[in-house]
């Protein structure tokens, strides 16, 4: 277990490191960093002190080296815009994020599961037809004009969601959340819902094959062999061996919903770090972008490695034969 | 290999073969291709997004000769027809605006029709450039194993950890809006999924007898890659184009509605729909959902093929 687990972090610092070489070379390499990392109306004694600064006037791989120096200790630049630290900037903007991602994730998952599992038992019926047809339309649908869609049908024609923004909020534990209040959670359903139906398509078609798959075994049919009652085969025999794909996908799929958040919350106007960056990107504040490319990076290695560890005490094989390997 | 079990999906693609089975289905001098197409036009639902799928696609190649007016030539506009509903009649010209007009009295049917143009190419474009390098890299991987195998998939392992949408968005906030950049983004994005895909069917291939067969006959490795392993490693391929040009497709919209894609002369459909955005709030509902309906028919119709194809191709299915 011990191999396996120093692989698979020393596999997560090899990601890391590769995506801030990129970033870095991106940034710094490409085109004029200085044109890049100093704000253009700055003076030339400003241009020239934040030069000093930043170490532009040295070698590049010692600029890497100050570059990763200064990342590690969470300075990625001060913001053009706001005039502060990028990184607080984002951070400030994660727990919005966050709570957006979650609850979509938990929708996606209370929703995919049974509906899936319900289309994979009874594949030719006519609800287990349409159940795939709606995922095939969950999965065509582009995620930014569902979202218009949404707004207009349900903000525009009937009036009862707020088109954008996140409401009320309270504070727990210093976090600002939303699905406290009323009005939070009103503002909350339609960005949530929207992030979370391509998600949905997705385990339902995987829970529906897997559970395809799961039904042709033995153990199933000496289950019902043994005269169990349907129920139980279904909640025990056949949820419980579906499951370690499925959670495996939707570990996988966290991450990514942080990413497309960066849609959902541009079409919402969901104060959150994926809106800031398309603002950042429209107003060229590059210390921002930097600063959300590498925690974003960070948190989606993060949630990669923490999915496989648990996947391998879920899956003794996986771990052994990397073992072995 | 944690990163591969834990794509799980993908690994699906590997099928053991049960070449008896479908022997003994096929009537008697059926070749493949033939079981395939009549299989594949036993679901109306798939024939439905084939038909639909072509019509789209002649649309966009035929637009400028078929549309109303060329949008992109402000000779042909008439600010007078701004912001028509669908169906008005022109004041300047007399004819009808079946799906209205834009502010600047842009007919929406001849912008959709060009802004198909522009989707299709930037999808099929970077789809061709993806497959052949993501072809050429994953059989060279599983031909050659070793040291080239595991840097090639070390390679497609880390890429296809970070979600597609955000590499995209890293490299076109490097590089600047355009259409070649788009497609440049776009070819590094998707190449991964072919590597992977034709690296793990040409593994099971590698391993059958033909290949030990015409490594027997001293064939040189270039000829048996690309006339022995290759063809035995297109249907799986197949799959996962079909796809991804639906992804391709639904990622350019993307990152034009967010302002980072095409330039705003050659509008694709989701430039179409960002600036639509804008007016859907105050009821000119027609400008962004007419675009947005045929953005999501093409990628439905894609969809639909591809999940038949799916199914035809994939012999563990076949009972």
């Amino acid at each position: 277990m011990i191999v396996y687990l120093v692989r698979r972090l020393g596999q997560s610092l090899v990601a890391i490191a590769a995506m801030a070489v990129l970033v870095f070379v991106g940034v710094y390499a490409i085109g004029n960093p200085v044109d890049i990392l100093i704000n253009p109306e700055s003076t030339q004694a400003q241009i020239a002190a934040t030069m000093q600064r930043l170490g532009l006037d040295r070698p590049l791989w010692e600029q890497f080296g100050i570059f990763v120096w200064n990342a590690l200790h969470g300075d990625l630049g001060i913001s053009f815009v706001y005039g502060r630290p990028a990184m607080q900037i984002i951070l400030e903007r994660l727990p919005a994020t966050m709570e957006l991602a979650l609850v979509a994730l938990v929708l996606s998952v209370s929703i995919g599961i049974p509906l899936g599992v319900l289309a994979g038992l009874k594949p030719n019926s006519i609800g287990g037809r349409s159940i795939m047809a709606g995922s095939i339309l969950g999965f065509s649908l582009p995620n930014f004009w569902q979202g218009m869609l949404l707004i207009l049908i349900f903000a525009v024609l009937l009036g009862w969601l707020p088109a954008g923004g996140r409401g009320e909020t309270v504070e727990v534990l210093g976090i600002r959340v939303s699905f406290l209040t009323l009005d939070g959670l009103k503002h909350l359903i339609l960005p949530a819902m929207n992030l979370a139906l391509f998600k949905m398509s997705l385990v339902i078609r995987l829970a529906r094959a897997n559970t395809r798959e799961v039904c042709l075994q033995d153990y199933v049919k000496y289950a019902r062999a043994k005269g169990l009652s349907s129920r139980r085969i279904v909640l025990v025999h056949i949820l419980k061996n579906i499951l370690i794909p499925v959670v495996t996908i939707i570990g996988l799929e966290l991450g990514s919903m942080v990413a497309f958040a960066i849609v959902t919350e541009t079409v919402f106007a969901w104060p959150g770090m994926g809106k800031l960056l398309i603002d950042s990107i429209n107003l060229l504040d590059r210390p921002v972008i930097v600063a959300y490319l590498m925690l974003t990076v960070l948190i989606i290695v993060t949630i990669n490695l923490v999915v496989d560890v648990i996947y391998s005490l879920l899956d003794p094989r996986v771990r052994l034969s990397e073992v072995d390997a | 290999m944690s990163d591969e079990a834990a794509m799980g999906l993908s690994e699906k693609a590997e099928p053991p073969v049960k070449q008896p089975a479908e022997a003994k289905r096929a009537p008697a001098l059926e070749s493949p291709a033939m079981r395939i197409a009549r299989e594949f036009c036993e679901d109306r639902l798939a024939v439905l997004g084939l038909v639909l799928f072509l019509a789209i696609a002649a649309i966009a190649i035929l637009a400028p000769w078929i549309t109303p007016q060329n949008p992109y030539d402000l000779a042909q506009l008439d600010i007078m027809d701004g912001g028509l509903p669908p169906g008005s009649e022109s004041f300047a010209t007399g004819g009808t605006y079946w799906l209205g007009t834009d502010e600047q009295g842009r007919d929406m049917l001849s912008a959709i029709a060009y802004g198909l143009r522009i989707s299709l190419l930037v999808a099929t474009v970077s789809l061709a450039f993806a497959i052949a390098i993501g072809v050429a890299a994953g059989t060279t991987a599983a031909y050659l194993g070793g040291k080239v195998d595991t840097l090639i998939m070390r390679v497609v392992d880390l890429q296809l950890s970070f979600p597609s949408i955000l590499i995209a968005l890293i490299l076109l906030a490097l590089f600047g809006r355009g259409i070649d950049k788009v497609i440049i983004a776009l070819i590094i994005v998707q190449w991964a999924y072919y590597a992977r895909t034709v690296r793990s069917s040409a593994i099971v291939e590698t391993r059958k007898d033909y290949i030990d067969a015409a490594r027997c006959l001293a064939l040189s490795h270039r000829r048996i890659m690309f006339r022995h392993l290759l063809p035995n490693c297109v249907p799986p391929l197949i799959v996962v184009g079909t796809v991804q040009i639906a992804q391709a497709i639904a990622l350019e919209a993307t990152l034009s509605f967010l302002g980072v894609g095409v330039p705003i002369t050659e509008p694709s459909l989701g430039l179409l729909i960002a600036n639509g955005y804008d007016y859907l709030l105050s009821g000119r509902y027609w400008v962004s959902i007419f675009p947005g309906i045929a953005l999501v028919a093409t990628i439905i119709a894609i969809n639909l093929v591809g999940d038949r194809l799916r199914d035809v191709l994939n012999p563990r299915l076949q009972t």
